[in-house]
């Protein structure tokens, strides 16, 4: 690739490193561009600056001490992704977990997906050129961290869940905060909407842009948010329910044609859903264990195993070799920003450098989960 | 798009016997096919046809060489299908990149992680190492690893 760039110049195109380093890639990303002019002809995002080897450490660890790593893949949904491996840990092993413990992943899951879905917000409308809106979201998130760090201790890399339940019982205080919370998080939707969504230089650079419609994602195994924009209603907490999620009540919101507005407004719209899943759960969390009675050191069954569940970027899946013993004989995350990078170079083609910003911003990857 | 639409379209390239139900609790998957390399296409097609998306390519390390695994789920109820293919070691396994894009990344990272090729891949290059690595590292002679044992070690049949 860097021999090309070596040769003498006989065409009008020229190519362009966007990244490692660039404000818009969220992490240690590289855009490999073939430019005409301000269009885009070949996109190539070059990955891996961020591989840690997960997927190798796991083989040389038991099953508990793995589970630290599944928060630091994704580190803005970490929990979802601390919930998705227990649970399929838990289920290999038959180990039967408590019905609170249960509704306190769901609930402290849901508020991860909230913060990471502010997150996007604020810095996708940074990317496009608006700061104000930050600083509002990362005000509401801050609440969330502080109710998280309440009961896991960390702010971010949350290593919360526990083989058979959840490290910590929630007290009063974390219910009220909660509450409060949602309440609080409720009152700003129409500040939100006032300062970006009826924005017209937003409308812009978001509208018909990008658009990802449902055979692309097909093709490219698209999930998540992007999918659901492109107007499939797949959800994996609705599609293959786990937890107590068949228990709540909510909605999957989709949009219909899939530009880069229809996934700011199914997010938008996806927030309110989990702050109905946290209100329902809240309202229904039974008395009793928050941890199952699980051996020292869990031997899932010899076999393969696949687990999935949607985190806050689409289907996420563990798949899972036991060989009997207390370590994993191989562990596979397929993770959800793989395939949702993956569509860029389908994307970008024929769009401004100027979208290639609003477009990658819209589609929400987290490079080191995509690295792992 | 549902599971009984990959099955019609299974039966039409490999043997009914060669369907295995699965336990979807005990397992995750709701069938599993057995094969060989010179299937995978023809049951890609398959999965194509039912209107199935490409879930994830992955691959594990045994004594008796390495098994490429796949995963298709379609976009309505659970419906995965899981594919497993066993390799004797230094064998090439066809791609199925012309029929899902997907592909095309997931193999990379197969070939990255395993040193698995695959054949007619248009760009087989290393994807999350470095292009000057020299090693593979989720083989299972590379590296810190907890045991090395054989298919018959782990599945019962």
């Amino acid at each position: 690739m860097t021999t090309e760039m070596l040769e003498p110049i006989t065409e009008q195109t020229y190519y362009l490193n966007m990244g490692p380093q660039h404000p818009s890639t969220h992490g240690v990303l590289r855009l490999f561009l073939k430019l005409d002019g301000e269009y885009i002809i070949e996109a190539d995002p070059i990955i891996g600056y961020g591989h840690r080897g997960h997927e190798k450490m796991a083989e040389s660890h038991f099953y508990e001490q793995f589970l630290p790593n599944s928060s630091r893949m994704d580190y803005l949904s970490g929990l979802l992704f601390n919930h998705g491996y227990v649970a399929a840990v838990e289920k290999m092993a038959g180990i039967e977990v408590p019905p609170r413990a249960e509704y306190i992943r769901v609930i402290s899951a849901e508020l991860n997906r909230i913060s990471s879905h502010l997150l996007w917000f604020g810095t996708y409308v940074m990317d496009l050129g608006g700061f104000t809106p930050f600083l509002y979201s990362f005000d509401d998130r801050e609440n969330i961290l502080d109710i998280l760090d309440r009961i896991s201790g960390s702010r971010l890399t949350y290593s919360y869940c526990r083989m058979g339940g959840v490290a910590k019982d929630i007290d009063e205080e974390f219910i009220r905060a909660t509450r409060s919370f949602i309440q609080r998080l409720r009152s700003r939707w129409d500040d939100y909407h006032n300062l970006v969504t009826k924005n017209v230089i937003f409308i812009h650079r978001a509208k018909d842009v990008g658009v990802i419609n449902r055979e692309l994602a097909l093709r490219f195994g698209c999930t998540g948010p992007i999918l659901r924009a492109a107007g499939v209603a797949y959800d994996i907490r609705r599609a293959e329910p786990y937890s107590v999620y068949p228990e709540l009540d909510f909605e999957i919101p989709t949009g219909t044609q899939g530009d880069a507005l229809d996934r700011y407004m199914v997010r938008l719209q996806e927030m309110e859903q989990s702050l109905r899943i946290i209100e329902q759960a809240l309202d229904r969390l039974p008395e009793g264990p928050i941890k199952a009675a699980v051996p020292h050191k869990v031997r899932p069954p010899k076999g393969d195993y696949y687990f999935a569940v949607e985190s806050a970027r689409g289907a996420l899946g563990f798949y899972i070799v036991s060989d009997g013993t207390p370590y994993p004989y191989r562990l596979r995350a397929r993770v959800p920003s793989f395939g949702n990078l993956q569509v860029l170079t389908d994307v970008l083609p024929g769009t401004l450098v100027a979208d290639t910003i609003s477009i990658l911003g819209s589609i929400d990857i987290v490079v080191p989960e995509v690295d792992r | 798009m549902s599971l009984e639409d990959l099955r019609e379209e299974l039966s039409k390239v490999v043997e009914p016997s060669a369907i295995l139900p699965r336990d979807y609790e005990k397992n995750g998957c709701l069938l599993e096919i057995r094969t060989g390399a010179d299937q995978v296409v023809a049951i890609a097609q398959a999965a194509r046809a039912a209107d199935f998306f490409l879930e994830s390519i992955t691959a594990a390390d045994f004594t008796n060489g390495p098994q490429v695994i796949y995963h298709f789920n379609s976009y309505g109820k659970v419906s995965r299908a899981q594919v497993r293919v066993q390799l004797s070691r230094g064998d090439s396994i066809p791609s199925i990149s012309n029929l899902y894009d997907a592909a095309l990344w997931h193999e990379r990272e197969v070939f990255d992680l395993f040193g698995i090729r695959f054949d007619n891949h248009p760009d087989l290059r290393r994807i999350l190492l470095p292009e000057d690595a020299d090693f593979h590292p989720l083989l299972k002679d590379y590296g810190k690893v907890h045991a090395f044992r054989g298919t018959e070690e782990i599945y019962d049949n």
